[in-house]
């Protein structure tokens, strides 16, 4: 046990690396950061003698180690663009995506696992075949049309929901938050919605595959043959063991929602971090792109442990052997 | 034999599903919309003397104001509707087609030499193919396209946009080939003919290509049919964000952002002609794709 989360965090920390490594090369060589920091006016031995204070004609492991050193105690350094800390720039957007992103898996979830129970019961009921065939509309529909349908609809036609922005925010310490308000709230059903449909059909599709898989096999055969009640074989012994794959794709669909946020902020004009990293690829402002893909990957990796742990206390034979 | 069967069987399920059907005509009568556009469209979208501000913001003909000249009605530059929706589905299938072309070979290539010498290279492209899978393809996409905004002089970019567009696009569906190439090989290893071919002293590049190559065709097939999906979808979102293509050259997902700003003002049709376009298009390809998945995996019927 202790064995097996020692290894996930020694894999966590490798992929940090990596992805630190990643930003560091693209800060390194996309661009030269000196001509972004000087203008035209500075001769080329001011800009050589920047580049020496600086250190960028040091071997690149040490650039890298400093690099490293740098990010771990909280300096990601300055934007091409606003000449701010990329670091603010990024903390005051993490709540926006992270309130959105929540929301969007829990509608996902909510609506998507006893959609796909339902599905699974009743295979050939004309309620399944309708929902089935709405789902693979669903899928084929962009984010951004779904999101531009809704604002047409809730927002243009009936008037009902704001279509931009966070509403009315409240600050929890520097968390900003929206999902205390009954305006901020009203502002971001729509975007969430918007980021959730995707993943709703997919987590459908995925619980109703499972069940049915389920549903066939022995044990729940022998259960019905002993008399076991059929609403206790379904929603207890059936459903508790489709979660295990249920969980592995929350943590997959995390990277998803993350990857549609920028979309669906896009759309919504949602001031989240992906907001501010599609305005950093339209200005090549490399620093926030580097940080916002380290931050990401922070996110992603701490799911995917939460993910991991989940899977000790949900399957009794992960805690029995351990490993695997 | 077993091959004729299964191209009759196909051809049998295909006449009696009614949505194939449909969706077939409807991607084949775009295909040859897109691609015979310079002659079908009556302006060009591209050309400014083609088309008069005069005719602005026209109706559709059948809606109050429309005129017959203008079926779908025009946009604010007085575009008719009819040409910049051929050309954008022309764009946006050069594009979805080529990206779907290197991601193929690209990922096929890979994944059959993963499956056929196994080991370390397998060990290696798998690796970078279980990266690339956690990052989600439009942020691959992004990236790439980022990165080249970066490197590219300024005033090369714009020429060669469609091409860096393609490229990011297919770098980030790659995967999909690869790991389904590399999973259909190792069945084929297995079977008697491939060690045959070994036997007889074959060039591993022969074997590969030759003898394995055909056998996995079918469901490399899905995945190009849903990959061509993801491609457009892709590009249209890539474009949507501004990210994608200039408005000069607008391809489906263009078309849609502009018309945006339009959603206000009620103009409808320049927003929702090429969003309806672009989702009926996409829903017909992943429906072709669920069909040739029945046809090759009769375990699912």
């Amino acid at each position: 046990m202790a064995y097996f989360i020692l290894k996930r965090l020694v894999q966590s920390i490798f992929v940090m690396m990596a992805v630190a490594f990643l930003a560091f090369s693209l800060f390194r060589f996309v661009g030269d950061p000196i001509t972004q920091m000087t203008g035209v006016e500075t001769s080329v031995a001011d800009q050589e003698r920047l580049r020496q204070e600086l250190g960028l004609n040091d071997p690149f492991v040490l650039q890298f180690a400093r690099f490293t050193r740098d990010m771990l105690q909280g300096d990601f350094g300055y934007s091409y663009r606003t000449r701010q800390p990329v670091g603010e720039m990024i903390a005051t957007r993490i709540p926006a995506t992270l309130e959105l992103g929540i929301v969007a898996l829990l509608i996902s979830l909510l609506v998507g696992i006893p959609t796909g129970v339902f599905t699974a019961l009743r295979p050939q009921g004309f309620a399944t075949q309708t929902i089935l065939l709405t789902t693979l509309v669903g899928v084929s529909i962009p984010t951004f049309v779904i999101g531009i349908l809704l604002i047409f609809l809730f927002g243009v036609q009936l008037g009902w929901l704001p279509t931009f922005g966070r509403g009315g925010t409240i600050h929890l310490g520097a968390w900003e938050s929206s999902l205390f308000t009954i305006n901020g709230l009203r502002a971001l059903l729509l975007p969430a919605i918007t980021l959730g449909v995707y993943q709703l059909t997919l987590t459908m599709r995925l619980v109703r595959a499972e069940m049915m898989e389920v549903l066939r096999s022995d044990y729940i055969r022998f259960g019905m043959a002993r008399g076991v009640p059929m609403h206790r074989l379904y929603f207890k012994h059936a459903l508790a063991n489709t979660m295990v794959p249920v969980i592995t794709i929350i943590g997959l669909q995390f990277g998803g929602v993350i990857a549609f946020s920028i979309v669906t902020e896009s759309v919504f004009q949602w001031p989240g971090m992906g907001l501010l990293f599609l305005e950093s690829i339209r200005f090549v402002d490399i620093p926030v792109m580097g940080v916002y893909l380290v931050v990401i990957a922070f996110f992603f990796v701490l799911v995917n442990l939460i993910v991991d742990l989940l899977y000790v206390a949900i399957d009794p034979r992960l805690r029995v052997n351990g490993t695997s | 034999m077993i091959a004729m069967i299964k191209r009759y069987e196909g051809l049998w399920l295909f006449v009696h599903s009614p949505a194939a059907i449909i969706a077939a005509l409807f991607a084949l009568l775009s295909v040859l919309g897109a691609v015979f556009a310079p002659l079908i469209a009556s302006a060009n979208p591209y050309d400014l003397a083609s088309f008069s501000l005069m005719d602005g913001l026209l109706p559709p003909s059948w809606a109050d104001g429309g005129t017959p000249r203008f079926i779908l009605g025009t946009d604010d530059q007085g575009r008719d509707m009819v040409s910049s929706i051929l050309y954008g589905a022309r764009l946006s299938l050069i594009i979805g087609v080529s990206a779907m072309a290197i991601a193929s070979i690209l990922g096929v290539g890979l994944g059959l030499a993963a499956g056929y010498y196994g080991g370390r290279f397998d060990m290696i492209v798998m690796r970078i193919a279980d990266i690339q899978l956690a990052l989600p393809a439009i942020l691959t996409a992004l990236l790439i396209d980022g990165i080249a905004r970066g490197l590219l002089p300024t005033d090369l970019q714009q020429d060669i946009r469609v091409v860096v567009l393609t490229l990011a696009i297919a770098l980030s569906l790659w995967v999909n080939f690869a790991r389904t190439a590399r999973a259909s090989t190792f069945v084929q290893m297995q079977k008697e003919y491939v060690q045959a071919a070994m036997i007889m002293g074959q060039r591993p590049s022969r074997v590969m290509f030759v003898h394995i190559l055909p056998n996995i065709l079918g469901p490399l097939l899905v995945i190009m049919t849903v990959d061509l999906a993801s491609a457009i979808l892709l590009e249209a979102t890539l474009s949507f964000l501004g990210i994608g293509l200039p408005a000069d050259s607008p391809s489906l997902g263009t078309l849609i952002r502009i018309g945006m700003q339009f959603m206000l003002s009620g103009e409808w049709w320049i927003l929702w002609i090429p969003t309806v376009f672009l989702v009926v298009l996409v829903v017909s390809i992943n429906i072709l794709g669920d069909f040739l998945r029945d046809v090759f995996n009769p375990r699912l019927r």
